[in-house]
């Protein structure tokens, strides 16, 4: 694999003197589908607007294609399709009319016929001639996909693709994804959910305060998401996990109250049930039980600790 | 080393077009209309009872000053909606990302707004020959300084465009610094019939040069000197596209 899209030491300051890129350093692989995960503020839209030119940055390099975006930036440029995250369409223009206009834009001679393919594709074909404030939300974003297709780019950003769209819709944007994805283009989708990335992407990149903290395969972060934790807590306290015990990994909390138990959630066998089946045998009498799964802020905290 | 992207500013230029003629009957009868009603009331109905101006029919005297005050604010108000609503929907995002220089984004945007100046200002001026006798000396001179004028004009909208926040600091500059001006600069009169010191006044607004220019294509007669009218356009274009350039080097609201 190589990599379509390098990004070197980027960093973005604003004149407020806030850092919203701290010296990114990304590798693209060609083909792929990453996801960009991270909350809200993260500096995902900052990363994504200044590899496509929206936005300046303070230092550091991109390149697409093995062309700088600053000073080969029409190469650059024009292996690039944007959706941004706002849908930002001129009411009044027919959809033809919008997508022949991106084409254009991105320097492409005009073709109709190829245009009819991509709105087949997107199934705008019997909308081509309505205007859109015509459209219905789910079509507007269609045709904010089709804009960024009319190019036939190499490399699509999607930010936050699915924010504020339906479960159908969202699956509907998945199936366009993914065919992409099977005719080359590589993908680089923002999103905060968790489950979004790991429904898609073949890797993820968290990012948070302007920062990549870890990029991983999907399958090898996914594991790590796995941890649970169970927690059972005793009407009696205990001076220290009972012998008979000692084959679970248990830890016994501070006061004494609660055993906590981790485990991968998504192991076959989980050991909970022999857990519980010892601790009746050992006559513990059980108040609650609760269980906890580890959280992307969690990894977070880790990775931020880590850090330090 | 990189080849001018020229497909971008024929969309550009087309798109924006469309946006004309979508709207044809509005872009074109609101300016015919106010243009006629100058021509009828100052032209035909009180233009007959004033004398000549330098030897000219008042009704003649004042159409290229009214031509001059249509495609102005027409090239102007174009142009500066032109830029501003992408800016305002939010799509001007699709212009910043794509692959073209500034010059590029200023012919499609300019051309295309002083495009529709120009064919404002020919129907104003065909609306003129239905109520007014009127000749032009100089139709070549004539075409030239209309051509220059919705050039400049619209460079000056898409400044405007870009500086404006909101559509009510649109209309500023067009209502309050074009039109006075076209007014205070001789359209409905020559400045030879002012007192000295409101003539002097008046060679310091730009329009004046412009509509006596614009006077002197049709009649050969001017308050200033054709090439003076000439110089004083060049320089609003050139500090024009001086704004422009810089607006693009440092991203003023465009880019973050």
């Amino acid at each position: 694999m190589t990599s379509i899209i390098a990004v070197r030491g980027l960093r973005k300051a604003y004149d407020s003197g806030f850092e919203a890129l701290k010296g990114v350093d990304l590798d693209i692989e060609e083909g792929e589908i990453i996801a960009l995960l991270g909350p809200n503020g993260a500096g995902k839209t900052t990363l994504i607007s200044t590899i496509c030119g929206i936005s300046r940055s303070t230092a550091g390099s991109v390149s697409v294609g093995g062309h700088d975006i600053q000073s080969d930036y029409r190469a650059a440029r024009a292996m690039i399709g944007l959706v941004p995250q706002e849908i930002s369409l001129e009411p009044f223009e027919t959809i033809a009319n919008t997508v022949r206009f991106s084409r254009g834009l991105f320097g492409r001679p005009p073709d109709e016929a190829r245009i009819d393919r991509l709105l087949a594709a997107l199934s705008l074909s019997e909308k081509k001639n309505a205007r859109n404030r015509e459209l219905s939300g789910g079509m507007k974003r269609r045709v904010m996909i089709a804009k960024a297709l009319s190019h036939e780019p190499r490399v699509l950003f999607l930010d936050e693709p699915t924010a504020g769209v339906d479960v159908e819709l969202r699956r509907e944007m998945w199936d366009v994804v993914k065919e992409l994805r099977r005719d080359g283009v590589t993908i680089i989708l923002t999103t905060h959910y968790i489950e979004e990335a790991e429904a898609i992407a073949d890797r993820i990149a968290v990012i948070n305060r302007g920062e990549i903290l870890l990029v991983e395969k999907t399958g090898d972060l996914m594991a790590r998401m796995g941890r649970k934790e169970l927690e059972i807590m005793l009407e009696a306290p205990l001076d220290a996990v009972p012998e008979s015990l000692s084959a679970h990994a248990l830890t016994l909390s501070p006061d004494g109250r609660g055993l906590v138990y981790g485990y991968d959630g998504r192991a076959q066998s989980t050991g909970v049930g022999a857990l519980m089946a010892d601790i009746q045998a050992a006559g513990l009498p059980i108040a609650d039980i609760r269980t906890r799964q580890s959280s992307l802020e969690e990894i977070f905290v880790g990775l931020v600790k880590d850090e330090n | 080393m990189s080849r001018p992207n020229l497909q971008a500013i024929r969309a550009i230029y087309l798109y924006e077009m469309g946006r004309f003629f979508r709207t044809i009957l509005q872009s074109m009868l609101a300016p015919v209309i106010s243009a006629s009603l100058y021509f009828v009331v100052f032209g035909a109905a009180i233009g007959g009872r004033i004398d000549q101006v330098e030897g000219i029919a008042y009704g003649a005297f004042i159409v290229p000053g009214l031509i001059m005050l249509t495609v102005t604010t027409q090239a102007t108000s174009n142009a500066s909606i032109g830029i501003f609503f992408p800016k305002f929907l939010g799509s001007i995002y699709e212009v910043l990302s794509a692959p073209v220089n500034a010059f590029e984004i200023v012919i499609g945007y300019v051309g295309a707004a002083a495009t529709k100046a120009f064919i404002v200002g020919l129907i104003i001026l065909a609306t003129a020959y239905l109520f007014i006798d009127l000749s032009i000396a100089r139709p070549f001179a004539m075409i030239l300084f209309l051509l220059l004028t919705c050039t400049s004009f619209a460079l000056l909208g898409f400044i405007i465009g870009i500086w404006a926040a909101n559509f009510e600091q649109l209309q500023l500059i067009p209502l309050l610094v074009i039109t006075p001006l076209v007014f205070l600069g001789g359209t409905f009169y020559s400045t030879t019939m002012l007192p000295p010191f409101w003539q002097g006044l008046t060679l310091l607004n730009p329009m004046h040069y412009l509509i006596s220019g614009f006077r002197w294509s049709f009649f050969e007669q001017a308050d200033v000197p054709i090439a003076l009218s000439l110089f004083a356009i060049a320089v609003f274009t050139v500090i024009c596209l001086a704004a422009i350039w810089w607006i693009f080097r440092t991203g003023w609201r465009l880019r973050s």
